[in-house]
């Protein structure tokens, strides 16, 4: 670059030059300072992501693998001393068969099924250790005698002869072998005798007690009896219950008054007030919604407690605002010309709305919805005041039956008394919760890219 | 006559009218049309006849009411929060702010074409059909196939699409895609097509065409545009209309107008001195 000082003016642009360049310095280091930081955040944001995902991992993954007991179980006809399940006789009326059948299931159950569990671990016990019924029973999770006996219920044929079975150990069975429990605490503060320890350890050397996949955790109840066989499966079934609550109620309640508001509704004071208040709620704690919602649907309507519908209620109550406001903002994004296109052509406002607006905003619709839907299922405060966190032990069969929820599971898990048993039995909840979370949020992804696709 | 240049700015508006020996028999009448928005008065005591089977252009500086004047012939000023029209408008000499009459069907009978090309995300067959079939035009799909074809050809864009009906017609060129919404007004059968610049987002060649089809359709339609191009208006027009501030300021026969204004504020538009 050639300039020639006696120039005026090209003197004064290089002179602006070199005042652009003195501030270059300055403003290309706020920018990376800003970069930095902006990364420095990402990266705090997937550390903290990545180790929670880590601590649940670590803890949660274990409690999927349980010790179970390879035993044989002999079917002792001088223990199990009650006939054969009655058959119902020619001319035996129906109450009569009836009561005869109790009866029998009444003695059944009365049998002394500890006694054959006993008698089948006696075998294992090797030569020289002392140890007393209690203690040996102790090894076994106590549920595992209805097992012995369900499976007599189911073919009798095995009356009389020996099976081997893989019994559940117990819970604290499983603390000692994963080390749950410090080994080195003295025998007060252990929770299995010593004999019984010495038991567990000698049979998992010998390959006789071996981990296997916890189905338990998928396929059972909450136990308190037999913590190790404590499942999520009334849970897991409570918050589909919810779910499909919320989901049958909050999306066409959700959208339709988005639409009304965003497409119908004349601007004015009242209108005003009620998105106003719409906001406001979206910003309600949720245990609020659990307050009104015992005030009203379990005090005044007398639904009844701890029922997946009052839950579903209380849910959709808290879903509606998030649904309302997203609905709203994906109707206010369609183009005006869009919407002039078809009153043109004299299109109703009802079919401009259904025909026109709806389906282009259907994708983000329904994303917000899946979203609002995964937030409710994960949502706890509001369950603990309508009696959703009750112990239940049973699958709930419809939406009023008694049922609890995956995030109230977790938080009763959380504190049950077994602590070091738990701990894990709490990471495996959150695992599930999450696979469903994930899995729900990935049908949200998968909707929006194909309705997407299809525009 | 000669360029006489007029007293602007008289207390009492009147609007300057240049009778058309030739003109066809009067469509639509405006008579004493004011709109406000709100608190603003966007337009002032617009009164002018458009005659039937012809084009009608309403020319004008931005922000002069002509578009809002359009938007009141088919009522879609209704769908504008605040917005309020007093005056009359006669189509065939029925009050189309009646309340009697139902803006639904009104708008069967006026059809419009916006400034930016508008056609629906769906199939180009689609965005024709739509306006038949809601309004129940057709009695069975070979009729409304039968309307979507003809309406396409009359918009004289069949020949370009007939092989892909059924891609979207989003996917078409600014040009086509505008001809697409011609097709789609026509498809209705309006007696009346209102046009809101319908060519000011096209390129040169795609505004000749369209000019050229606005030139076609006006055998069958009364039609009435609003236009930023004084060219435009000057080739396609029989009719033009000046509007400034929210008044009518002139009317007559185009070729009057362009050639010979009466008024100072048209000849100074024409000239380019104002807009």
């Amino acid at each position: 670059m050639s300039s020639s000082p006696s120039n005026p003016s090209q003197d004064q642009a290089s002179a602006r030059r070199a005042v652009v360049r003195a501030g270059l310095a300055r403003r290309h280091r706020t920018e990376r300072a800003f970069r930095f930081a902006g990364l420095l955040a990402v990266i705090m944001a997937l550390g903290v992501v990545a180790s929670l995902f880590a601590t649940i991992l670590g803890k949660g993954l274990p409690a999927f693998q349980q010790p179970y007991i390879t035993v044989a179980v002999t079917f002792d006809p001088e223990i199990i001393d009650v006939g054969p399940e009655p058959v119902r006789q020619a001319g035996q009326s129906d109450a009569d068969f009836r009561a005869a059948s109790l009866a029998w299931q009444r003695q059944l159950a009365m049998l002394n099924w500890n006694a054959i569990i006993e008698h089948s671990m006696r075998e294992l016990v090797p030569d020289g250790l002392e140890i007393d019924t209690r203690a040996l029973l102790s090894v076994v999770e106590t549920s595992e005698r209805h097992r012995v006996r369900e499976l007599l219920v189911a073919d009798p044929t095995l009356l009389g002869r020996t099976v081997t079975l893989d019994l559940l150990a117990s819970a604290n069975v499983d603390n000692w072998l994963k080390g749950s429990i410090d080994r080195s605490l003295p025998d007060a503060r252990q929770q299995l005798t010593a004999p019984a320890r010495q038991l567990s350890d000698q049979l998992y050397a010998d390959g006789v007690i071996h981990m296997g996949f916890s189905w338990s955790i998928l396929t059972n109840v909450d136990s308190r009896a037999a913590p190790a066989s404590a499942g999520l499966a009334g849970a897991f079934m409570g918050s589909l219950y919810m779910m499909l609550v919320v989901i049958v109620l909050a999306v066409p309640i959700g959208v339709g008054s988005a639409i009304y508001l965003e497409e119908f509704a004349p601007r004015s004071r009242l209108t005003d007030l009620i998105e106003v208040n719409i906001n406001n709620l979206a910003a309600v704690p949720s245990i609020v919604f659990g307050l009104l919602g015992a005030a009203l649907f379990i005090n005044y309507f007398r639904l009844p407690l701890s029922a997946p519908l009052v839950g579903g209620l209380v849910l959709t109550l808290m879903t509606l605002p998030t649904i309302i406001i997203a609905t709203r903002a994906a109707l206010k994004g369609v183009p005006q010309s869009l919407r002039q296109a078809a009153l043109g052509l004299g299109a109703s406002r009802t079919q401009m709305v259904f025909h026109h607006v709806l389906p282009m905003t259907l994708p983000s619709i329904l994303t917000a919805t899946i979203i609002g839907v995964a937030q409710a299922l994960g949502e706890t405060a509001p369950l603990l005041l309508i009696g959703m966190n009750a112990f239940v032990a049973q699958i709930p069969s419809s939406p009023i039956d008694q049922a609890t929820a995956l995030p109230a599971q977790i938080f009763l898990w959380q504190g049950n008394e077994n602590r070091n048993f738990f701990e894990a039995r709490t990471s495996a909840a959150i695992m599930v919760l999450l696979a469903l979370m994930i899995a729900l949020n990935a049908v949200a992804v998968f909707l929006r890219t194909r309705l997407e696709r299809n525009k | 006559m000669s360029a006489t240049v007029l007293e602007t700015a008289t207390p009492v508006h009147q609007t300057v009218r240049t009778p058309d020996p030739d003109a066809r028999p009067v469509r639509l009448r405006a008579e004493d049309v004011s709109v406000f928005y709100g608190e603003k008065q966007a337009l002032f005591d617009v009164s002018i006849d458009i005659p039937e089977k012809s084009v009608s252009a309403l020319i004008g500086p931005s922000g002069c009411g002509k578009s809002t004047f359009l938007r009141c012939i088919n009522r879609m000023n209704d769908t504008i929060e605040g917005c309020r029209v007093t005056g009359s408008i006669l189509l065939d000499g029925e009050s189309l702010y009646d309340p009697a009459l139902d803006v639904v069907e009104l708008r069967a009978r006026i059809g419009m074409v916006f400034q930016k090309p508008n056609p629906f995300p769906k199939s180009i067959f689609e965005n024709v059909a739509y306006g038949p079939r809601i309004h129940g035009l057709a009695r069975n799909k070979t009729d409304l196939e039968e309307i979507v074809v003809t309406s396409l050809q009359k918009a004289g864009l069949y020949e370009e699409v007939k092989d892909r009906l059924n891609q979207p017609g989003t996917g078409l060129s600014g040009g086509q895609q505008q001809r697409l919404c011609i097709a789609r007004a026509i498809a209705v059968g309006p007696e009346v097509i209102l046009m809101d610049e319908p060519c000011s987002a096209l390129d040169p060649i795609a505004t000749a065409i369209i000019e050229e089809l606005i030139d076609e359709l006006r055998a069958n339609y009364t039609i009435v545009i609003v236009t930023h191009s004084m060219q435009q208006a000057a080739r396609v027009s029989q009719k033009t209309a000046f509007f400034h501030l929210g008044r009518l300021i002139e009317e007559g026969p185009t070729e009057e107008i362009f050639t010979n204004p009466r008024e100072k504020r048209t000849q100074d538009y024409i000239t380019g001195r104002i807009g």
